[in-house]
């Protein structure tokens, strides 16, 4: 594999303890702000040190406490996108990308591959401007440059659009997920979006607290995210303590109702999901009344706030995600599941 | 018009604020990276000169660079003498003037946004290439103003040279000194000259730190 990391490192209270596994192609670190992603970049990278473990690149070890191998940043080949892009501001566009070439002496060498970098994310016109001229996109492209013009041998994306405004957002991500293929190494990226972890990552590592509760395929990862807080974190909006009746029914306690399951149940089962998306009306199956409480209306959606009829009182109301479309109706009798729409959970 | 006072305050305050400069900056950048606590006691020692009279700096000074003292008598191994000579003049100088460079490096240390080094870094740039050619330049302003604070005090140093190097026309007279000796002696009219010699430096300064300001601002932000 091409990137390997297995290490740990205590930070007062927090405990960061991360193995990894990044083949060729994007793989995400999804978690919630303070998990420890960027931290775990950054150990990587060199700036922080692990108190022990490994790091390896392409077969070259990174660090190695047990060896007493620890590169310096200069040394790992690693390409560091910051989250604010760390533009040197008394720097020109053209001076920032010349950085990355700093150990190339041979001037003929060093044009050429300026001039290619520039041309691909089409920086010629800005060459003289200096960062605080620039606007959010095009002061990403050109940090993009300054460290792809380096050739690294691996490429590290700190939340590379939260300092964009959200129209450009988009924009960006389809710019950078042509950038990521042409680049063609091991990129990492991270994220606390999983829009942008669908988008942009072939596989995901789900972070918690300091450590990767789960590393999957991406798709694999939404279909069936296994644990609680995986599911929480792909924007599972249902989610609710639940009991294995036998190995395709589940008992929730609190809804008042027991739905069936396409998956076998296992005995470690602690809790069920239902995407707002999976309701349907016309669903036959895991079909049970409802009283709707509130709907919310969203550019393209509805999402409607609802209670089973023999539900508890004082738990949650439930989300219902529908499109919007001609002569939907938004008081349904019923509102059922499909069975392989239940997302069984551990926690 | 004997013009020894203006080359002798220029060369001393000239001396002094480029070891200002450097060993400010030295400090400024360490002390930046250290613990608050460590940071804290370094902070008070190494500010303690702007607070104290500068006549109890010269006094202290005179204790430690006395000709009968131990750092005095090791100096003069090697023929350098502070007491009654210009060259203690610069010392002087050095210690009043290195808070103000200290204080306003560190600050802009401080500020500086850590990124910034941590993505040279990675880019492969080499540590010195970081410390002058990134941190330095990014942090010029807070540096410049330092130094240009420093130059102003060490110009106007009064108190510790007078305990240290005294006033002897020729040999050790600054402009601050020769003011005071001439008021003393009744020549009112010399004082004054030396005032307005005084008071055009100081324009000359203020001038430039302003000009420094603007083309600063022109150029970056």
């Amino acid at each position: 594999m091409s990137l390997l990391v297995d290490i740990e490192k205590k930070v007062g209270q927090f405990h960061l303890r991360v193995s990894l596994e990044a083949e060729q192609g994007v793989t995400g670190l999804l978690g919630s702000s303070g998990c420890g992603k960027s931290m775990t970049l950054k150990c990587v990278a060199g700036i922080l040190r692990p108190d022990r473990g490994i790091i390896s690149l392409n077969g070259v070890t990174l660090f190695d406490s047990q060896r007493g191998i620890d590169l310096p940043p200069q040394k790992r080949k690693v390409g560091y996108l910051f989250q604010n892009y760390a533009l040197f501001p008394h720097m020109t566009v053209k001076q920032n990308i010349l950085c990355g070439l700093y150990h190339e002496k041979n001037q003929a060498k060093k044009h050429k591959k300026l001039e290619e970098v520039l041309k691909v994310l089409q920086l010629e016109e800005l060459l003289e401007r200096r960062p605080f001229q620039l606007s959010g996109g095009q002061a990403q492209r050109v940090a993009l440059a300054r460290i792809l013009v380096g050739e690294p041998e691996l490429l590290m994306l700190d939340e590379p659009f939260s300092a964009l405004d959200s129209h450009l957002r988009e924009k960006l991500q389809v710019e950078l997920r042509s950038i990521l293929a042409d680049f063609g190494k091991t990129a990492l990226l991270v994220t606390h979006s999983r829009e942008e972890a669908f988008r942009l990552c072939g596989e995901v590592a789900v972070m918690s607290g300091g450590s990767v509760l789960l590393q999957r395929e991406t798709h694999s990862l939404f279909e069936n995210p296994q644990k609680v807080s995986v599911a929480l974190l792909t924007g599972c909006k249902n989610i609710i303590p639940a009991q294995k009746r036998n190995a395709h029914l589940v008992e929730i306690p609190d809804w008042g109702i027991s739905l069936e399951t396409a998956e076998p149940v296992a005995d470690t089962l602690t809790h069920i999901g239902i995407r707002g998306h999976s309701f349907h009306p016309e669903e036959q199956k895991n079909a049970f009344s409802v009283v709707v409480l509130d709907q919310i209306e969203e550019p393209f959606e509805w999402v409607v706030q609802f209670h089973f009829v023999g539900q508890k009182e004082n738990t949650s109301a439930l989300w219902w995600r529908v499109p919007k479309q001609a002569g939907m109706d938004l008081q349904p009798k019923t509102l059922g599941v499909h069975p392989d729409q239940v997302l069984l959970l551990e926690e | 018009m004997n013009w020894f006072p203006l080359w002798n305050s220029i060369r001393i305050a000239a001396m002094s604020t480029v070891l200002v400069f450097f060993v400010g900056i030295f400090c400024a950048y360490y002390a930046s990276r250290l613990p608050r606590a460590v940071k804290g006691l370094l902070d008070v020692v190494l500010t303690l000169p702007m607070v104290l009279p500068p006549t109890v700096c010269g006094y202290f000074l005179l204790v430690l660079f006395g000709t009968k003292r131990p750092l005095g008598v090791f100096l003069s191994r090697f023929g350098i003498q502070m007491v009654m000579s210009w060259t203690g003049g610069i010392l002087a100088a050095f210690v009043v003037s290195f808070p103000l460079m200290y204080r306003t490096a560190r600050g802009a240390f401080e500020s500086f946004d850590e990124t910034l080094a941590y993505s040279a870094q990675t880019l492969g740039l080499p540590n010195s290439y970081i410390f002058w050619r990134i941190r330095m330049p990014v942090c010029r302003q807070g540096i410049l103003a330092g130094a240009v604070l420093a130059f102003a005090r060490a110009l106007g140093e009064y108190g510790a040279t007078s305990m240290l190097i005294g006033y002897t026309p020729g040999k050790t007279a600054t402009i601050s000194t020769t003011v005071y000796q001439l008021w003393r002696t009744n020549d009112e009219a010399g004082a004054m000259r030396w005032v307005l010699v005084n008071l055009a430096i100081s324009l000359v300064v203020l001038l430039a730190v302003n000009l420094l300001e603007q083309r600063q601002k022109e150029g970056n932000k």
